[in-house]
C-alpha cells in the first residue's frame, strides 16, 4: 500500500508526467508562463485543486451514478476552483487580476478532469489525494522550468528581480522578446519533453508507421505501372 | 456526514444506475457545492471590497504621477482631494458625499442614473450617474492635477480607467486603465506603460473646447499634422482602439465632464481654487457634521 502511494505521488513528476507524457493542460501552461511568480500561484492552485477534486470523488466513488458521472466530476472541479478564486481575490489580489481568466480556467484544465475519471474515480481517497498532488506538482515541475527560462530571457528577471541588467539601463543584455509571447512556452515544453525522453528513451512512443525499402516491400501488384 | 450516510444506508445500497438514486446523489452534491461556493464567496467578501478600494487608489496614484514606495497607498492617497460634481452644471455638489460615493454603482441605481439617447451614447455605456467623482491633486492653494474616471465599450468589455489632466484642464498628463476585458496581447495593450506613455502632452481639445484626441492608425511622429490630438492606435486593435477615442470624446464632451472643464478653464487656476477652498471647507465641516 506504502509503495503504491509512493508512485501515486512521485510517478507524474518524471516518468508519468500530465504534460510532458501525457500532453495535458498545455493552455494553462502557455499563458501564465511568462513570469515566475504568476507560474507559481497557478502552480499552487492547481494542485490544490487536482488533490481536494480527487479526494472528494474518490470519497464518493462509490454512489455515482455512471450516467451523470462526468456531471458531478464537474460540479466539484467547478466549485474548488471558485473557492480558490475568491481566496486569491481576497489574499493575492495583484495575482489574481494577472491570472484573471485563467484560474477559471481550471475548470477545463484536462489534468484535473483526467485524474478525477482515470485515477479517483477507481482508487481510495488517500492514495486519490497523493495521486492529485503528484500530477500537481508534475505540471508545476514544467511550469516552473518554463517560467524561469521566459522570465529569465524575456525580461532578465526571476520574480520581479532584476538578475541580467538591461541595456535601456545601462546593462549589457538584451531582452529577448519572443519569450514573452506565447509561442516560446511550446518551444520550451518541446526541449524539456526531448531532454526527459533522452533521459527515458521507453518515453519514446512507437512511430505509427515506418517506412521502408521499396525494394525490399512485398510487391502490391499494380504498385510500379507508371 | 457520516450520520447522513448511516441513516441513508438502505439508500445508499441502491443500485448506482437506479433513478432516484441518480437523482438523490445529483441535487445533495449540488446543495453542498453552493453551500461551500456561497460560503467562501460570502466569507472573503470584506476582504475582497478592500483590496478593490486600495487598487482603485493606487491607480488614481499612478495615474497623477504619485510614487512613493515607503509609503502605504492609504497615505499617500491624503494627498488627493476627492470631490464629486454635478454633470450637467459641472459644479461641486455636497448632495452625497464625497469619500463613500461610488459612481459605478450610481450608474445602475435608478436614483441617480441618467439614461443616455442614442445619439449621445457614443462610448456605448447606456447610461451614467448624474454626480461625478472628480480627484484633485493641490499644489499649495492651486490645482495641480485632475483626475476624472473614464468608462466605455472596447471589443468584448467595458473598459474602466482614469485620466489625469494638467491644471489647464486641456492637456493629457496621463492615463491608466484598471478593469477590461479586451484580447491579451492586442486590445490589452491598452494596459502597456509605453503606450499609455504616449498620452502625456497631448491635447484633449482645442481651444473651443470641442474634444478632438483620437487614436489614428500608424505611427503619431511630432511632425504628424495636429499631432497633439492624435494618437498611436493599437495595433490589430481597431475596435478597442475606436472604443478608446469614443470613451475620450465622450467623457471630455458636453453630456460628461465638458462643463465642468470648461468651468476649470475659464476660471483658470486662481478662480477655480477660490471655488475648491470653498467647496473643500464644506466638505470638511460635512464630514465633520
Amino acid at each position: 500500500m506504502a509503495s503504491e502511494a509512493k508512485k501515486a505521488l512521485f510517478e507524474p513528476l518524471v516518468s508519468n508526467n500530465p504534460i510532458a507524457l501525457q500532453i495535458l493542460g498545455i493552455c494553462s501552461a502557455l499563458a501564465v508562463t511568462s513570469q515566475l511568480s504568476t507560474s507559481l500561484i497557478m502552480c499552487l492552485a492547481l494542485t490544490s485543486v487536482t488533490a481536494f477534486s480527487n479526494l472528494s470523488i474518490s470519497l464518493i466513488r462509490n454512489h455515482v451514478p455512471s450516467s451523470i458521472r462526468i456531471i458531478v466530476q464537474m460540479t466539484i472541479i467547478a466549485s474548488l476552483v471558485i473557492v480558490v478564486d475568491q481566496i486569491l481575490k481576497a489574499y493575492a489580489y495583484e495575482v489574481s487580476k494577472t491570472l484573471a481568466v485563467f484560474v477559471g480556467l481550471i475548470i477545463t484544465n484536462c489534468i484535473v478532469m483526467g485524474r478525477a475519471e482515470a485515477y479517483a474515480m477507481k482508487n481510495g481517497p488517500w492514495n486519490s489525494f497523493l495521486d492529485g498532488i503528484g500530477n500537481g506538482l508534475g505540471y508545476s515541475l514544467i511550469l516552473i522550468i518554463v517560467g524561469t527560462v521566459r522570465e529569465l530571457f524575456g525580461s532578465g528577471s526571476l520574480l520581479g528581480y532584476q538578475i541580467l541588467p538591461h541595456v535601456a539601463d545601462g546593462g549589457w543584455y538584451v531582452p529577448n522578446g519572443l519569450m514573452l509571447m506565447s509561442p516560446s512556452a511550446f518551444i520550451i515544453i518541446g526541449l524539456t519533453i526531448w531532454a526527459i525522453r533522452s533521459y527515458k528513451p521507453e518515453q519514446v512512443e512507437k512511430p505509427d508507421f515506418e517506412m521502408q525499402n521499396a525494394h525490399n516491400a512485398p510487391a502490391h501488384g499494380t504498385g510500379g505501372s507508371h | 456526514m457520516k450520520n447522513l450516510i448511516k441513516k441513508q444506508g438502505g439508500f445508499l445500497h441502491l443500485p448506482n444506475d437506479n433513478i432516484v438514486k441518480t437523482i438523490v446523489v445529483a441535487t445533495l452534491l449540488c446543495l453542498l457545492c453552493s453551500v461551500i461556493v456561497s460560503g467562501a464567496a460570502t466569507l472573503l467578501k470584506p476582504k475582497q471590497v478592500a483590496n478593490k478600494l486600495i487598487d482603485k487608489k493606487s491607480n488614481i496614484l499612478s495615474v497623477a504621477g504619485i510614487s512613493d514606495p515607503s509609503k502605504s497607498v492609504d497615505e499617500l492617497f491624503q494627498q488627493i482631494e476627492t470631490q464629486v460634481i454635478d454633470v450637467a452644471t459641472g459644479e461641486f455638489t455636497q448632495a452625497v458625499d464625497a469619500d463613500t460615493f461610488d459612481q459605478r454603482k450610481a450608474a445602475n441605481d435608478s436614483a441617480y442614473r441618467v439614461d443616455l439617447s442614442r445619439d449621445a451614447d457614443i462610448a456605448s455605456i447606456g447610461g451614467m450617474s448624474r454626480y461625478a467623482n472628480v480627484y484633485l491633486l493641490r499644489d499649495g492653494e492651486s490645482i495641480s492635477k485632475i483626475i476624472l474616471p473614464i468608462k466605455g465599450y472596447g471589443l468584448w468589455s467595458t473598459m474602466y480607467g482614469f485620466i489625469a489632466l494638467e491644471s489647464d484642464a486641456t492637456t493629457v498628463s496621463g492615463i491608466t486603465f484598471y478593469e477590461h476585458g479586451e484580447t491579451p496581447g492586442l486590445g490589452g495593450e491598452i494596459d502597456n506603460k509605453k503606450w499609455q506613455a504616449m498620452w502625456s502632452g497631448k491635447k484633449i481639445a482645442d481651444s473651443s473646447g470641442e474634444p478632438k484626441l483620437r487614436l489614428i492608425k500608424g505611427a503619431v511622429t511630432p511632425s504628424t499634422p495636429d499631432s497633439e490630438y492624435k494618437i498611436d492606435g493599437l495595433a490589430g486593435a481597431t475596435l478597442t482602439s475606436n472604443g478608446v477615442s469614443n470613451l475620450i470624446k465622450f467623457w471630455m464632451g458636453e453630456d460628461a465632464f465638458g462643463p465642468y472643464l470648461n468651468r476649470v478653464r475659464e476660471n483658470g487656476g486662481r478662480a477655480s481654487s477660490a471655488i475648491n477652498s470653498k467647496t473643500a471647507s464644506n466638505s470638511k465641516t460635512a464630514g465633520q457634521g
